[in-house]
């Protein structure tokens, strides 16, 4: 499905479609000859820009789920930071969730703006090695919704792989919205000229999650992104007092365990609820600095270990072969 | 299609959206539950969901993949129970692999919702409750310019306690106010855990945010839900909760919850 201009007729069938300037619909809007030139059919030039841009970029992350509310940008943001511990490498977290960007408040930069500098948008610095750069920084108040249809927000995506000054880096994290939708095939198109390491899953244990979550590994397949693992979140609570255990969220189908092994992923570990990591990502905090000894920040290290292999052995497999 | 979307809704009473920006918040398990308890209170009750790439409601009330008939007057929706007093349209009931990725951009959502919103064949309802993808995008401006044609009463917000979660609904709030939606009220969902063990209450996703939140825009609280994990497997197997746990203070938060809502649908 290609892009839909703001000012197309109910049934444009897309400019990048074969039928583009030569159907019913076509008649009498205002892109008609453009679109019967074949011009628009073109690859975005875009792409070979945010390729060459990114060439910098040494590893690429995406966090995905089909649900919402299970952890993606939690997720997002304590990986970065565990990545950025290591003061010799430099981290970028992209937040593409357009109507609910989180990330501002969970990496403390609320209320902060972007900057524009010769070479682009400057993004957000939370340390020296750690930047970040969302849609939050750029709006007003916090009251301000961003009521934007998807070619609007698959713009904003473009300008946020090709305009921003996110300079030479090791990681660079994409944070996205729930669903299988523009924001996800807008990242994966823009990204095509370069290469993506994989996608990390997000998913809580429940059935009623994992129906949601098995789409998105669909989507994956259906765009041949790699699958790095899957992260396994609210799973399970010690209570504070008594220390036994309950399944808050529970998995009835034998949760994100069962599904990798149905489908054939490795599960790259299962971290418990805890007060503490809520209460970190509304201050601000990192929950990974704040309680490093706790049972889920121990699960977060392992897992943040397992991505990292990976990657390296990503990197030298593909020098082998080359 | 007009004349359709005229004759499909002229006979649904009320029309109540339920709406977060926050994703996982729990808009589809309140949707269920409401459902229920009004249908409990002896009402008709319709649910359309349209969360297209993750439909949940088919699951939480255990319809499974049934067919979906095709009337004069359009899609008929799917009925729980022999007296046809809850009725269900998803788009999960007209895909032929449930775990097949709907891979839409924007504008073919507005189109499909299109048809859902004015090809379904409702016929009598008290209340309709429309279920709704998290954000405030295709799907949202799509289901308000095709229903704003009929009637849409009002929207009920929810959201989790943490500011993490209330920082989203209050751009939804704005959304509300963009476009011209009532907003019934704001719901607290997983405000505290009770443990099962020795009864300590944590507060797993903060405290309070909900309330502060409605305090703070100056919109009606209407209650919150505790986490509870009876409900959670009662969503997760698709059992009637308010007829299973008539006793447990989850049931009373959301009966009152739903009482609340039905006084502010008559008066309004």
């Amino acid at each position: 499905m290609a892009d839909v201009p703001d000012n197309a007729p109910e049934h444009c069938p897309g400019t990048q479609s074969e039928q583009a300037g030569k159907t019913s619909s076509c008649q009498g809007c205002p892109n008609q000859k453009i679109c019967a030139s074949g011009a628009t059919k073109a690859p975005d030039p875009a792409i070979a820009e945010i390729g060459e841009k990114l060439s910098i970029v040494k590893h690429k992350i995406l966090v995905l789920s089909g649900k919402g509310g299970v952890g993606k940008s939690t997720f997002s943001a304590h990986l970065a930071h565990a990545l950025a511990s290591d003061g010799t490498k430099e981290v970028a977290l992209l937040d593409v969730d357009i109507c609910g960007p989180s990330i501002p408040r969970i990496m403390g930069l609320e209320g902060e703006q972007v900057h524009q500098s010769g070479s682009g948008w400057s993004p957000v610095y939370v340390e020296d090695n750690l930047a970040v750069m969302s849609i939050g920084f750029l709006l007003g108040s916090l009251d301000d919704a961003v009521i934007w249809r998807g070619p609007k927000k698959n713009g904003m995506i473009k300008q946020f792989l090709r305009d921003v000054d996110w300079g030479e880096l090791d990681y660079l994290i994409v944070d996205t919205p729930p669903g299988t939708s523009d924001e996800h095939l807008s990242i994966v198109q823009y990204l095509s000229s370069t290469h993506v390491d994989g996608a990390v899953i997000l998913t809580t244990p429940q059935e009623v999650s994992l129906q949601d979550v098995r789409k998105e590994i669909r989507f994956c397949q259906k765009v041949k992104l790699p699958i790095i693992g899957v992260v396994e979140n609210m799973s399970g609570f010690v209570c504070p007092k008594c220390k036994n255990t309950s399944q808050i969220f529970p998995p009835t189908s034998g949760g994100a365990e069962q599904m990798c092994a149905d489908l054939n992923l490795p599960l790259l570990g299962k971290v418990p609820l805890d007060p503490r990591i809520a209460r970190s990502c509304d201050e601000g905090k990192s929950f990974l600095n704040e309680v490093p000894d706790s049972p889920a920040a121990e699960v977060y290290q392992r897992i943040v270990q397992s991505i990292q292999d990976y990657c390296s052995n990503h990197v030298t497999e593909e020098q082998s072969t080359t | 299609m007009e004349q359709n979307n005229e004759s499909n809704l002229a006979q649904v009473r009320h029309v109540v959206l339920v709406l977060s920006g926050k994703g996982g918040v729990g808009k589809s398990t309140i949707t269920t539950e409401l459902a229920l308890a009004l249908r409990h209170a002896g009402k008709k009750v319709g649910i359309l969901d349209v969360d297209l790439c993750g439909p949940s409601i088919p699951r939480m009330l255990s319809m499974g993949r049934p067919d979906v008939h095709q009337c004069d007057s359009g899609w008929v929706p799917v009925y729980t129970d022999a007296q046809k007093s809850l009725a269900l349209m998803s788009i999960g009931f007209l895909l032929e692999d449930p775990d097949e990725a709907v891979v839409w951009r924007g504008p073919k959502k507005t189109a499909m919702i299109g048809q859902f919103v004015s090809d379904v064949a409702w016929g009598e309802l008290d209340v309709l409750l429309v279920d709704t993808p998290p954000g405030t995008s295709d799907e949202h401006l799509a289901v308000l310019e095709n229903l704003k044609k009929h009637r849409v009463d009002g929207a009920i917000l929810v959201t989790t306690p943490q500011a993490v979660s209330t920082g989203d609904v209050r751009r939804e709030i704005t959304f509300c106010k963009k476009t011209g939606v009532r907003i019934l009220g704001i719901v607290e969902n997983m405000s505290g855990f009770v443990c099962p063990h020795c009864s300590e209450c944590s507060n797993i996703f903060s405290k309070g945010g909900g309330e502060e939140l409605a305090k703070m825009t100056g919109s009606v609280f209407l209650g919150s839900v505790p986490l509870d994990p009876l409900l959670s497997t009662s969503i997760e197997d698709g059992k009637d909760f308010i007829q299973s746990f008539p006793d447990s203070a989850t049931f009373s938060a959301i009966s009152s919850i739903s009482q609340t809502l039905l006084d502010s649908l008559q008066t309004a």
